[in-house]
Formats: structure tokens, sequence, C-alpha cells
């Protein structure tokens, strides 16, 4: 399977949110205003590559000489909370400007279980290291171009006249559902 | 054996991170100035963005560092003001309250309506269909958007119109974010004559429209004695800062688009006991309300008086009060 196509199928043929169905509480939660759901969707691109190599070469170098593939999961979460933490001390101190743009997401995205996902699958698709990375930021692009899209539909909603009932949540799952079955007319694409 | 090199692993990598995280919190420490912090504890924390800063933390952060002013806050209290400053070590001079208001007139009875709208009682989605249903393009269109967003609950709904309690504004701003027309500004709490409305069309087009529109005719610019009220681009604008409140420009105003509570007008009154007969007050009276010959008490003629208080600011012996 070639790069490019890998790129395009996991950004879109299996979006992170409305196919694979990770990571949607970020997607409910900040997706009110269209700044704010871009401002998430970055820093989901920058901390699930970053935690991508990271948990890649932990599994390859760790976990698999030792035959320990068991403790994927409690190494990975393990692996991706100190680095989270680690990023945002680092960018405090580095990169001022890109640590108040990013500032109150990141720790947002520790709990995200978008970031587990994707390295988790990286690992299960047997990727190699280029394709996981591709697979990586693929994938979190996808998430961007998801929060982004449902931010703007949730703007347009916002204004809708609606039954007391609906208001709130009840309508985004709605909205989200049929996002995601709009998103299903990707998946007869052969890349 | 396997349980051992398991807890092995995860204990070693734990630790690893651990001591990568203590390390780097020690290397990438950001020295946070205690001031910061002290000021930050003294804001009220409500992170509503009314300072025009992306919340208090942002806010306390400025303050330290001298590029807020140390009562920048809208909502804070005068005590947490006075805290704040000796924090900084500076005195609080009361710095004079904004309060948000709503610049236009045209209630439901004098705005005319551009068409019949039915949809959703809301402002965004009123001005989404050519710009809302009221003729004026400027005007308040009266649904509540703003009502809805005020957590101090100051604004009201009277015919059509927004209206704001200035006692209750605390200006945090909320209310100007959201309405799609613009039609909310910042004015001095003290400022009670504000020309209450935003249209910059030609007289006729306005007239059109709105009975209580500023036409642009300048007479408010002609009358005021104190260069205060200036008309640009068809539209009048008070400098608050030259204003007296004299609300000659709210007398003389063809269409009434100047707001002003001429009874809450005041009157100058010379204390006899105190009067030289310097005559200064007379010859700075731009309407010549004061009469009395040198070395003898005035008398202000209430008739006249438009209560603009330049009497008693010019008076030596400060002697002339306002009522």
């Amino acid at each position: 399977m070639n790069l490019i196509s890998l790129f395009i199928t996991s950004a879109i043929v299996n979006n992170i949110i409305f196919s694979q169905f990770l990571g949607a509480c970020p997607f409910l939660g900040v997706s009110k205003k269209i700044d704010t759901a871009a401002g998430m969707g970055i820093a989901v691109i920058f901390v699930i590559t970053l935690a991508s190599v990271i948990t890649y070469i932990v599994q390859k170098a760790i976990l698999d000489t030792l035959g320990l593939q068991y403790l994927q999961t409690i190494m990975f979460i393990l692996i991706i909370a100190a680095l989270v933490q680690f990023v945002e001390m680092f960018l405090k101190k580095s990169a001022p400007g890109l640590y108040q743009a990013l500032g109150i997401y990141l720790p947002l995205i520790t709990t995200n279980c978008a970031v587990l996902g994707v390295a988790i699958i990286n690992i299960t698709k047997e990727y190699s290291f280029i394709e996981a990375m591709v697979n990586s930021v693929g994938t979190s692009l996808g998430f961007l171009i998801a929060i982004v899209l449902f931010a703007g539909v949730r703007d347009k909603v916002d204004n809708a006249d609606l039954p007391e009932s609906l208001k709130g949540s009840a309508i985004s799952l709605v909205a989200a559902g049929l996002m995601s079955i709009a998103f299903l007319g990707f998946s007869g694409l052969q890349l | 054996m396997v349980i051992v090199s398991a807890a092995a692993v995860t204990g070693g990598i734990g630790v690893v991170c651990g001591v990568l995280l203590a390390v780097a919190a020690k290397l990438f420490a950001v020295e946070v100035d205690q001031k910061v912090i002290e000021v930050r504890n003294a804001l009220p924390g409500a992170n509503c963005g009314g300072c025009g800063f992306a919340g208090c933390d942002a806010l306390a952060a400025a303050i330290a560092a001298g590029k807020a002013p140390v009562n920048g806050c809208p909502v804070a209290n005068k005590q947490a003001h006075e805290k704040i400053a000796s924090i900084m070590g500076v005195t609080a001079d009361e710095s004079e309250k904004k309060v948000a208001h709503v610049m236009c007139q045209g209630c439901d009875t004098v705005a005319k309506q551009k068409y019949e709208y039915n949809g959703v009682p809301d402002c965004k989605a009123a001005a989404a269909v050519m710009g809302g249903n009221k003729s004026c393009d400027k005007g308040c269109l009266g649904f509540g958007n703003c009502k809805v967003v005020c957590a101090f609950d100051a604004i009201e709904i009277v015919d059509g119109l927004a209206v704001i309690d200035k006692d209750k504004c605390t200006s945090c701003g909320k209310c100007v974010e959201e309405c799609p027309k613009a039609v909310i500004e910042f004015v001095p709490y003290k400022n009670n004559v504000i020309v209450g409305c935003h249209n910059k069309d030609f007289g006729k087009a306005v007239k059109d429209v709105c009975s209580v529109g500023c036409i642009g005719c300048k007479i408010c610019e002609k009358n005021c004695a104190f260069d205060a009220i200036h008309v640009t681009d068809n539209l009048a604008k008070v400098d608050y800062d030259k204003c007296t409140h004299c609300m000659v420009c709210v007398e003389k105003c063809p269409t009434k688009a100047i707001q002003g509570d001429l009874l809450s007008r005041k009157k100058a009154f010379i204390v006899e006991e105190g009067c030289i007969g310097c005559t200064i007050c007379a010859k700075n009276c731009p309407v010549s309300a004061i009469e009395g010959e040198l070395k003898k008490t005035h008398k202000v003629d209430p008739d006249k008086c438009i209560g603009c208080g330049v009497c008693a600011t010019k008076c030596p012996k400060k002697t002339i009060e306002m009522k």
C-alpha cells in the first residue's frame, strides 16, 4: 500500500471519529466554536504524531524483545501521559507562543482515546516506522477535519429553532450521527 | 519469572518517566512572578474576558508587568482593586467606570419594519435574513440575544429594543460581542448624554426608516459651547471627555436622537456668603446666565442656566454649587 493512499485512507475513509468512533469526548466537548475546535485539532496532530514515535520505539525496542506484548495498553497509557506532561513543560519554556495557543488543550488530550487508539493501530496493522508516521499524521488530520466541520454544523444548529428536549448535547449527537453516515460514503473508495 | 520481568519493565519505564518529568520540571521551570500569583488570587476568577485579556491569568500577568491598570478588571469591586493596588504598591485611582449602552432608540413604535419576521426569535437568525426586519440597517433588532448572554440580568427588552440598566452593568462585554448589529458600545458610566444612533446615512434616508435617528444636521455641533459633539459621516458623536452634560444638544436635536434626561439637569446656585463678586463666573458662562456687578453678589438666572458647571469649576472661592 503506498503512502499517499494510506494517508487519505487514515484521514478520510477510516476517519478516526466518524468510522472508528475514537476521541468522541473532545469531539463533542471542544466543538462549540470553530476557533477552539481548530486549536484542539492542531494540538491533537502534535500529540498523536509525537506519541506514535515514542510508543513505536518502545514497542519494538522493549516490549517485542522481551516478549511482553500484553503490557502494551498500560505501557502506552503511561508513556502518553508522561509525554504530554513533558511536552507541556517544554513548550511553556521554549515556545510560549505555541503554549498559549495549545496550552489548555494539551492536558485534555492526555486522556483522549484517539491517541492510544492510533498508537495501538500502528502496531496491530504491522506498519513500518514510516507507514506508522503517515498513519498518525493522517489520522490526526482526520480528527482536525471532523472537529472543525462539526463545529461549523453546531454553529448553525445553535441558531435553529429546536424543540426544548433536543437542545444541547442531544442535537449534537444526532448531528454527529448524520455526519458519520455521510462519511460512510467514503468507505467505498478503493485506494 | 514472567511476572517479575513485567513488573520490572513497567516499573522501570514508570521510574524513567518520573525522573524525566522531575528533571524537566526543574530544567524548564518558568519563573512565575510572585506578584502574578497574588494578583491572580485577588481577581474574581470568573474568566469572563471583560478586561480585554484572555482571562484572569492573562490580566494578572499584564497587571504584574505594568501593562494593564490595577483596576483593569471591570467586574472586581473596589476592595479587590485596592488589594491589587497594594500588591503592586500603588494607589488605585478610581478609573472611569464604563458601561455598555445600546446605541439605538428605534423601538417598534418609531422604527419602520422592512418586512414581517416570523422566524426564530433570535437576533442572529433575523440578521441573516436581509440584515434583519428593521428598515434601519444599524438598529437594534430587539430579539434579546444580549439579554440571554448577560450574566448580570442588566438587559431588558422594551418595545423591541434592548435597554441596559447601567447600574447593573459590569461592562463584561458579553453583549457587545454577541450583538450581530454591533449596536452596543461602551460609554462612561457618568455620561448621560449619548447619541442613540449608529446610522451613517444621509438625512432623508435616516428619516425614511426611523423617526429618532441622527440625520447629521449639525445643529448639535453648532450649539455646543464646549466643542464636545461632532458630526462625522452624517452621525453625531459625543466627546465624553469634553461633554459637561449641559444638554443643549438634547434640547436642540430635531429628531431627539440624542439621549439625555432633561429633568436631571442641574442648576448653578451661588452661595451668597462666599461670593466676592469677581465676575469670573459671569465671564465664563456660555449662556450669559449669571449677572452681577463687580464686588457684589452674583445671581444665576435659573431659566437661562443649562447646568454645564463651568462657573463652578472656574469660581476661585468654590462657592457655586450644582444642584
